[in-house]
């Protein structure tokens, strides 16, 4: 655990990739078989289920360290991270302990089961036994809230490194449905047998956004396009005789698309296709909150289903008859694909269409229509290009429309976390209403280190009431928020959700009465699918 | 004995301010950092160790009276003496005295003795006004030699990896408390100008610091190879770094407990060493006065004051102009 620890510690306070790869690296280096399997879960997302709820932890926390209740909440405001917190009001250990990250991972499971009683003996013990970073992490484990500030990308080029192997055969190696349970470390990183998780998918391939002008990619006629869905990105799997769904962040979601299990005896045995989940009808797709609030639910109620009945809009066949067709070009997978998709004859499986163009300049008026269809703009990939793993320049490229924009005035606040703790940078912003101010919605990033500064200081002196961590805050300030769509919504006091709100300016030039009014923003739900 | 007004601290029967921020005809200076020292008064009166920095960054011409710790000095019949506060060399508390009522004004603070400032006493009194920069229970300072364990060994991992190493703090009292307390047998050490110019007029002032070569021009990268660069907080970004070539980066701060604080610094590595105290000090000082009531100034000051009055120690909260230093927030982007 104090290697774990370490290399948590090292990670965090380390602000360059290179030093963060290193850490990784020495950590594979040194660390026992079992432990690296640990890590190599927490690190990719596998996280484990939360052994106490917080509220418990915080009492047991403040009980510990003899300071009241509300004493706590203040600290957990200022430092913004809950096992930090506690890592950090405790006294100090009073004995050592030397258990491994897998003991540790066993004491966990095991305390989990436990009755309430004695779940908090064995916490108390162990806050008890661990240094200040050993403690955070540990917490951070008792919490099921793992995550660190590493892309899993790293830990693959780490793990590359370490053993001398492709970065892009440890990615697809280490993806799949696989725990610490299910396999050994040598087993899933370093085995050449055949895998028999039938569920594996493959690493996805991601595009940058087009910064350059369309002339420098060359001729049109090497280029695709099609239209940039916003949906879930997907990959949609049959294998032994079975159908798989894993999300861009590799989580296996079957379940939540039970529409998915209609297209099990419409497409052949081993199969990957990647494309978008998206909700659809009526040739068109429907609003992106349909599907998040869809995917928020436990129970798929059949209202829920009727509401939001999904498609799988595919654009990619990644493996055909079992046989990996990534190093394929693009054009010969989209042939082998849509003759895939006529045999299938499923209206839950759809082919992305091609968006048709001649030159660049018909591509891009053609790009201006992305709304009206219900997209986010263009995808170009390369016709000759082989399916990548992560994200990578050249080939592909996402070329999304300009976001919406409104002008609103901030008029509430609430401390950020992590490298935001401390300081207001969770915005809520309204709109005028008939000489009132209505909340739309809130906003987080947007603004340079600097701007949050200055926003922060402006909200400590303006603060008007508080409620819990919100502080409400004199109105003033003017912001032009971008957005990507916007729906209806009986959620929100407006009366809309938006989608990917964020802070595109600080409008230090207008007075708050120049914001902008409910009726202009609801006037651009007509002018979107 | 002692009012809050827009000036500051104010005490009627003296006649006196006691770190105003406004100008005012007399002013008891508790301390040399620029919240605490403003300039524009007529008169000044102050700790003996004060004078050369106050004169540095007041003028050498402002009027300067100074004391000796616990040397008494009656203003219109109000009894005044400077106590220690271990803050900064030179800093005081002030304690005022009419009629056999006592108060006192800690200034900025810390209990655990630095090596380089009159260690922090305790001064009985009926009402303390003390400061609350780091009054929230997740801040505890680790014992000084322990930290600079950690630094002089992030200096010799630094020296191997073929790096320079560039240790930021505060340019007066931070940045001496790093010269006194490191191991100047490492390798060369060399300051910054601001810090040079602190360091430079404490020790004609008779402060025992070893002298550092100031980094300009002059050298060259040859001669920072493996040495340790003393700089002010405000170098971090800047292209002063450099002329060192390949360097490690850290900051000496007690905000650096925090990981939120630690990670916006965009620092290599953050060393937790605070001139403040921390939540067990300022508990330890309040009790230690013995005061019947406390003022909470500067810092987590609703918090603290609250938790005192929960524990049966009368307090209250004051809004002061205090706590704009750089060590006094933890999101200062520049410092002086």
């Amino acid at each position: 655990m104090k290697r774990f620890a370490q290399l948590i510690h090292e990670i965090s306070s380390s602000t360059k990739t290179n030093d963060k790869l290193d850490a990784l690296v020495r950590y594979f280096q040194a660390a026992h078989d079992a432990d690296k399997l640990w890590m190599l879960a927490l690190f990719t997302g596998r996280r484990p289920k939360r052994v106490i709820n917080s509220t418990r932890l915080r009492e047991w926390a403040a009980e510990l360290a003899g300071i009241p209740l509300w004493l706590f909440e203040e600290s957990y405001h200022s430092v913004g991270d809950l096992a930090e917190t506690i890592a950090l009001v405790l006294p100090e250990p009073v004995q050592e302990n030397d258990q491994t990250l897998t003991e540790w991972m066993m004491w966990l499971a095991k305390t989990g089961r436990l009755e309430e009683p004695e779940r908090k003996t064995n916490i108390v013990e162990a806050w008890q036994s661990l240094s200040v970073n050993q403690r955070f992490v540990f917490n951070k484990l008792l919490t099921g809230g793992f995550r660190i500030g590493v892309s899993k990308q790293l830990v693959i080029n780490a793990l590359a490194k370490t053993y001398g192997m492709e970065s892009s055969v440890v990615a697809h190696r280490i993806s799949g449905n696989w725990t610490p349970d299910s396999t050994t470390f040598q087993q899933l990183v370093l085995s050449d047998e055949i895998d028999t998780d039938a569920s594996k998918p493959y690493p996805f391939y991601l595009a940058y956004q087009l910064d350059s002008s369309l002339d420098e990619l060359g001729k049109p006629s090497e280029w695709q396009a099609e239209w940039k869905w916003d949906g879930i990105r997907g990959q949609l799997i049959k294998r032994s005789n079975e159908i798989f769904v894993w999300s861009r962040g590799e989580e296996l979601m079957t379940e939540k698309f039970p529409e998915y299990q209609l297209l099990l005896h419409h497409l052949p045995d081993g199969v990957a296709l990647d494309g978008e989940i998206l909700p659809w009808k009526d040739d068109a797709p429907l609003p992106f909150n349909l599907l998040q609030t869809r995917i928020g639910r436990k129970n798929l109620t059949k209202k829920i289903l009727q509401n939001a009945p999904l498609v799988f809009v595919a654009y990619d066949l990644l493996e055909l008859e079992n046989q990996d067709f990534r190093e394929k070009p693009l054009s010969e997978r989209r042939d082998n694909l849509a003759n895939l998709i006529e045999n299938a004859g499923h209206p839950v499986l759809k082919l992305s269409p091609i968006v048709e163009f001649e030159n660049w300049e018909v591509l891009t008026k053609k790009r201006q229509q992305a709304r009206e269809v219900g997209s986010e703009g263009l995808m170009l990939k390369k016709l000759d290009s082989v399916y990548k793993v992560g994200r990578k320049r050249g080939d592909w490229w996402k070329w999304k429309v300009d976001p919406l924009t409104i002008d609103c005035v901030l008029v509430a606040a609430q401390k950020g976390h992590g490298r935001r703790a401390n300081l207001y940078t969770d915005y809520t912003f309204a709109v005028w209403d008939g000489g009132k101010l209505v909340t739309l919605t809130k906003a987080y990033s947007g603004l340079t280190d600097k701007e949050f500064y200055q926003v922060d200081s402006f909200i400590k002196k303006n603060i008007v009431e508080k409620f819990g961590p919100v502080r409400t805050v004199k109105p003033e300030l003017v912001f032009e928020i971008g957005f990507e769509g916007i729906a209806e919504s009986k959620r929100h006091k407006s009366g809309v959700a938006l989608r990917f709100p964020r802070m595109l300016r600080w409008r230090q030039d207008k007075q708050k009465e120049a914001a902008d009014t409910l009726e202009n923003v609801k006037a651009l739900l007509n002018t979107t699918a | 004995m002692l009012q809050f007004n827009e000036n500051g601290i104010y005490c009627p029967d003296g006649n006196f301010y006691i770190d105003p921020w406004k100008p005012v005809g007399r002013a008891i200076t508790t301390h040399a950092h620029s919240d605490h020292a403003r300039p524009g008064s007529k008169h000044y009166l102050a700790h003996r160790d004060s004078s050369a920095v106050m004169r540095l960054r007041l003028g050498a011409d402002i009027s300067l009276q100074t004391l000796g710790y616990g040397e008494p000095l009656a203003i219109n019949g109000v009894k005044v003496s400077l106590y220690p506060a271990g803050h900064i060399p030179g800093s005081a508390q002030v304690r005022v005295e009419k009629g056999g009522e006592v108060w006192v004004v800690s200034g900025d603070y810390k209990i655990q003795p630095d090596g380089v400032c009159e260690p922090f006493e305790p001064v009985p009194c009926h009402t303390f006004i003390t400061e609350s920069t780091f009054g929230l229970p997740v801040y505890h300072w680790q014992p000084q030699s322990l930290v600079f364990q950690d630094i002089n060994n992030w200096w010799r991992q630094n020296q191997s990896a073929g790096k320079v190493s560039v240790l930021c703090g505060y340019s007066l009292g931070k940045a001496q408390r790093i010269v006194k307390n490191i191991d100047l047998g490492i390798g060369r050490v060399f300051s910054h100008g601001a810090i040079f110019n602190v360091n430079e007029t404490l020790r004609e002032a008779g402060l025992d610091l070893p002298f550092l070569p100031k980094v300009t021009d002059g050298f060259s990268k040859k001669d920072f190879e493996g040495a340790l660069i003393v700089a002010p907080p405000s170098v971090g970004g800047t292209t002063w770094l450099k002329r060192f070539g390949p360097h490690s980066l850290a900051v000496c701060s007690g905000w650096m407990q925090v990981r939120g604080n630690a990670r916006r610094r965009n620092v290599d590595r953050g060393f937790v060493l605070s001139d403040h105290a921390d939540w067990d000090g300022l508990l330890y000082a309040v009790k230690a006065t013995a005061a019947e009531k406390v003022f909470v100034t500067h810092g987590f000051t609703s918090i603290f004051s609250r938790y005192l009055n929960e524990t049966g120690i009368q307090a209250a909260e004051v809004k002061t102009e205090f706590g704009t230093e750089e060590e006094d927030t933890p999101n200062t982007e520049k410092a002086a």
